[in-house]
């Protein structure tokens, strides 16, 4: 086929897609048309049924809380595929991090990167903890606090400070970490089981006042382990990749 | 049953819904436009940063679309973890180059 017909194909193909797109979004309903009605039977019961003003938290937690741990599971899931990949090869060896070479290719870091990296990890790591810990009272969430969280400990490896980000996040222990933020949730929902109750169902007490960071039973126990879980699962991440910088293959030099 | 639409919650912070359209075309536009930019950056390191910059705009996509939440959540990994993770791979894959 001479190029000329192959744009010929191409260009029918193209007014084929083209008709087929125009017509699907002549069909679509008006921007910001919400035919709902569940999420605003949402808004209206949620607070008053789990007591948690952060009614997000509530979705995720209670409402669908069965979808969300299959969720914490693909993460787990994604973060054990990712160790297996970038796995130490036998034909890998460490180099020494304190002594770069000439072939170091990351430039350490500038003293107005490492100052400000600094100046922001105390503040990050509060605001991660608040966030993990206040999924029940306003938008925030064990998702959100964990990442927040790891950023911090990224922040430890943007100052320059390679050797303390590898001392604070040990590979055993942030494992540890990972797998018993997963389990605590997956746990929250047999414990409702042996309760004779429905999976994940919420058995605490839901407190007595809405929005009262003490509120709305298990919401803030599973906000919790999912903060753990996801705190630890990114700084996994970040921690294989910075070996992974580290490692060279041996023939490479 | 009643009209869905009069059960939506309305306080005295609620921003007319008129407002908040064009608020949301904005940064519509601003978000497909960032995109763009990220693609025609050449220069991966460039790249990286205006990604992370595009990270933002998403953040503030979210925002505007009302949900604060995935906002928190897209400002740390957009604009700061998903930067630095690609970050970390160009400097392995420079070195291999080398």
């Amino acid at each position: 086929m001479s190029p000329g017909q192959r744009r010929w194909v191409f260009l029918a193909g193209l007014a084929g897609l083209a008709a087929f797109y125009l017509w699907g979004l002549s069909g679509l309903p008006g921007f910001g048309n919400y035919p709902g009605p569940y999420g605003y039977i949402i808004n209206r019961i949620a607070v008053a049924q789990t007591n948690a003003t952060g009614v997000v938290s509530a979705v995720n937690f209670e409402y669908r809380g069965f979808d969300t741990v299959g969720e914490e599971f693909i993460l787990f899931i994604a973060v054990a595929g990712m160790a297996v990949v970038l796995r130490h090869l036998r034909s890998e060896r460490a180099r020494d991090p304190d002594k770069p070479g000439e072939d170091w290719s990351i430039p350490a870091a500038t003293d107005a990167v490492r100052l400000t990296a600094l100046l922001f990890t105390g503040p990050v790591i509060v605001l991660g903890w608040w966030l993990a810990s206040h999924a029940q009272t306003t938008p925030s969430g064990g998702f959100q606090g964990g990442v927040v969280l790891a950023t911090s400990l990224m922040l430890v490896y943007l100052a320059g400070e390679f050797l303390l980000f590898r001392r604070i996040s040990p590979a055993d222990v942030i494992d540890a970490v990972e797998a018993a933020g997963a389990a605590g949730f997956a746990a929250v929902g047999l414990t409702a089981v042996a309760l004779g109750l429905p999976y994940l169902k919420n058995f605490l007490g839901l407190g007595a006042v809405p929005g009262a960071v003490s509120s709305s039973g298990t919401i803030a126990l599973i906000s919790f382990f999912v903060g753990l879980e996801v705190a630890a699962a990114f700084t996994l991440i970040v921690g294989e990749l910075v070996e992974q910088t580290l490692l060279v293959q041996q023939g490479d030099q | 049953m009643t009209d869905p639409h009069l059960l939506a919650v309305v306080t005295p912070y609620t921003i007319p819904v008129p407002l908040m359209d064009v608020l949301q075309v904005t940064v519509l536009v601003l978000v497909a436009a960032g995109a763009t930019a990220v693609v025609l950056v050449r220069d991966l390191p460039r790249q990286v940063i205006v990604l992370s910059g595009y990270g933002l705009l998403l953040a503030v996509l979210f925002l505007v679309f009302q949900a604060p939440d995935v906002t928190l959540s897209e400002l740390t990994i957009g604009a700061v973890a998903l930067p630095m993770l690609l970050l970390l791979a160009l400097a392995k894959i420079r070195r291999r180059e080398k």
